[in-house]
């Protein structure tokens, strides 16, 4: 498949999620209305546009694989699509609904529903990743318009796009928020953490709750140690890592390590 | 007697925030069945906020929608608050109510322009509607985009916001940030009364259909957040947010893979409409003024008139954030001290769709022990069946298959389901065939 650059085709799919990062889309303002004359959408159901068999140049999908229905669907999407990119948390990491992975997933789905073998979900919450090649994953809870209108310029141009896997604290520095850990102990978990997102919430004067993921060649087990020192309890360190990427290796090893700590 | 059956499937809808599907059947000249399904997986919310403290409730329950993030946080941030005793101040409350209107402006504009008015002209997309209506979806965008502003003031960003914490704000505005909004916020003003007026001059059908509207209701101020509030419906009820269970009741009904709420056994509508229905005396005058040149008085009866409720509350957000920041000081803390207590945390407020009702269950330590979320999208359920039921028949059986499904998904997209928070609720029952 030769992808189109004059005007390629994309589509947009929605697995297991909260439709957030489709919003990435929908609120480009203007911008949007620039996108569909720049690329040809065959594929964005909440915005009414519906061929899920299209071939594509350019497929993004929102969401993580938690269905039969799922595991099939991404595969088909993955033969039909040039590029196939994951957008968001639930995508490349299985989001925050992953957190069953760690417990006994069947028994959360016996829990709540009466008749639980009627329910067609999985016992587990996993990135595309899991099941099928993926050309590119873009980070975050929600990804940014800037992500997206990056990617698809960038495409338009044949390339990939780069991204950046800074921590969260180069762009802290760059800018001038106050550390909020080093001025008031508060955790942050900006030094383990993808920047993307702009320091957002240490310039709000809370700390990172990494929902950009894991930064390329990071040291949980420093940061953990640092928590200690800030008095934080075990599971309190634990429920840090394992939120809405606990499931990205680098976090949930070191958040079940804390949680059985907490358990002894 | 004719034997005929007509099955009509839709298997995808377009245009929902989620997906959810409809199956009809009809058989001699009458729906015999009538299902709006639900394609969305469960991703058991409820049961992961167990274990967790409540101070990261914020950042989990916005993960439930992306759209209505602040509902969301507004809904368990007022519950904690009232069972922990916390006095908010006069400014933090004000302040939620300009993020909430941002929230209820984006909402709304986003569902009018990119949702909605499409069917209303025939059009496949809003992208297709722009070709000929390119200054309608224009200022639509504008409108949901300055929605959005308002919410990034106090919460960085638009979805998944991060500046809500129970007993307050993480951060205040600077005054200088908020002047150069609130000077966009004023210029826009022509902007959202254009839209309420163009909204009314929508074709509509003519339809009466006999429902409870239900609502948040306030002694003096159309309803948005919790306090001083009890939920009200035209049917004279006055119930207390912590009662809201004993007469709010979910349950499956057979045909139906999706919970319906009922009030007292019975369907209702929640959302722009309801609200508007039950307090238009407390819309500013500016609202009432434009609404008072049109043909259509309120409380109204048809369900389509839901669409000019919503442009109506976009206006008034507007002019309420507005009023609200006009005489805007920034405050020496953002925020109050939270002391949590044990004990059963309720909370509600009116999310863009209608009331979002929260219960938590926290121990000493201010960890959850147990969470319930009734999302309105859930509350609707019944209301939307019934009104596909009569607007169908209404329309005519004898109609086309795409007719009747064009129709059909018109009437179910009037009322801006969310599906993807109507499944997050602890008790919902699929069976599938």
């Amino acid at each position: 498949m030769k992808i189109n650059h004059n005007r390629p085709t994309v589509a947009v799919h929605k697995f297991t999620s909260c439709d957030g990062c489709q919003l990435a889309i929908l609120n480009l303002g203007e911008a949007l209305l620039t996108l569909t004359e720049l690329v040809e959408i065959k594929q964005f159901a909440e915005a009414g546009i519906l061929d899920e068999h299209a071939t594509v140049d350019i497929a993004f999908i929102e969401g993580s694989i938690s269905t039969p229905r799922e595991m099939a669907q991404v595969k088909k999407i993955r033969e039909q699509s040039h590029y196939l990119i994951a957008m968001g948390a639930c995508a490349t990491s299985g989001g925050i609904q992953a957190l069953r992975n760690m417990s006994d997933g069947q028994a959360w789905i016996d829990a709540i529903y009466a008749s639980p073998q009627h329910i067609e979900s999985l016992t587990t919450s996993t990135p595309l990743s899991d099941h099928v090649r993926i050309d590119l994953e873009l980070w975050g809870c929600p990804v940014s318009s800037h992500q997206i209108t990056a990617t698809v310029r960038a495409l338009l141009f044949g390339v990939l796009p780069k991204i950046e896997h800074d921590k969260v604290c180069m762009a802290c520095k760059r800018s001038q928020a106050v550390c909020v850990m080093v001025s008031r102990g508060e955790p942050c978990m900006g030094p383990v953490t993808n920047t993307g997102c702009g320091a957002l919430c240490p310039q709000f004067g809370r700390g990172c709750y990494a929902c950009y993921g894991p930064a390329e060649n990071p040291n949980p087990n420093a940061l953990a140690s640092r928590f200690e020192g800030l008095g934080m309890s075990a599971s309190e360190i634990s429920r840090n890592f394992l939120f809405i990427n606990n499931n990205a290796p680098v976090f949930q090893t070191i958040g079940q390590k804390y949680s059985e700590r907490r358990d002894e | 007697m004719s034997e005929k059956t007509i099955n009509i499937n839709v298997p995808v809808l377009a245009r929902v925030e989620g997906e959810g599907a409809l199956d009809i059947r009809i058989e001699n000249g009458r729906i015999t069945q009538l299902k709006l399904r639900i394609f969305e997986p469960p991703r058991l919310f409820e049961k992961f906020l167990e274990g967790r403290h409540y101070n990261e409730v914020p950042d989990i329950v916005t993960r439930i929608c992306g759209i209505c993030p602040v509902a969301y946080q507004m809904s368990a941030v007022y519950a904690f608050e009232a069972l922990f005793n916390t006095q908010i101040t006069p400014w933090i409350d004000m302040m939620r109510r300009v993020y909430y209107c941002g929230e209820w402006i984006e909402s709304h504009a986003l569902h009018i322009h990119l949702l909605a008015a499409p069917d209303f002209f025939g059009f496949e997309s809003a992208p297709a509607m722009a070709k000929q209506f390119p200054d309608e979806v224009r200022r639509g965008l504008q409108l949901q985009g300055l929605g959005n502003e308002i919410i990034k003031l106090f919460g960085a960003r638009s979805v998944n916001p991060i500046g809500v914490k129970i007993g307050g704000f993480h951060k205040a505005p600077e005054a200088e940030t908020v002047a150069v909004l609130l000077h966009k916020l004023r210029a826009a003003l022509p902007d959202a009364k254009a839209l309420l007026e163009w909204v009314t001059t929508f074709d509509f059908p003519e339809r009466s259909q006999d429902f409870v509207s239900v609502s948040l209701q306030h002694p003096f101020e159309y309803p948005i957040n919790m306090r001083g509030t009890a939920i009200r419906s035209s049917a004279g009820h006055k119930i207390a947010i912590n009662e809201f269970e004993a007469h709010f009741k979910e349950s499956q009904v057979p045909h139906s893979t999706a919970l319906h709420c009922h009030l007292d056994g019975e369907p209702y509508l929640a959302g722009p409409l309801a609200r508007l229905n039950l307090n238009y005396n407390l819309l500013h005058d500016e609202v009432k003024e434009t609404l008072g040149n049109i043909d259509i008085a309120f409380p109204s009866s048809n369900p389509y008139h839901n669409i000019v409720a919503r442009a109506a509350e976009v206006y008034y957000g507007l002019l309420e954030a507005v009023r609200l920041l006009e005489d805007y000081r920034r405050p020496a803390s953002p925020a109050v001290e939270v002391t949590p207590i044990a004990g059963t945390a309720y909370g509600c407020t009116e999310a863009p769709r209608g009331l979002l009702w929260h219960r938590y269950e926290i121990d000493d330590s201010g960890i959850i022990t147990a969470a319930r979320l009734v999302p309105p999208t859930s509350q609707n359920q019944a209301r939307i069946e019934a009104d596909l039921r009569l607007s169908l028949e209404a329309l005519g059986l004898d109609n086309d298959e795409a007719t009747l499904r064009q129709h059909a998904e018109q009437v179910i997209r009037n009322y801006d389901p969310c599906i993807s928070c109507a499944t997050h609720f602890l008790d919902l029952r699929v069976s599938r065939r």
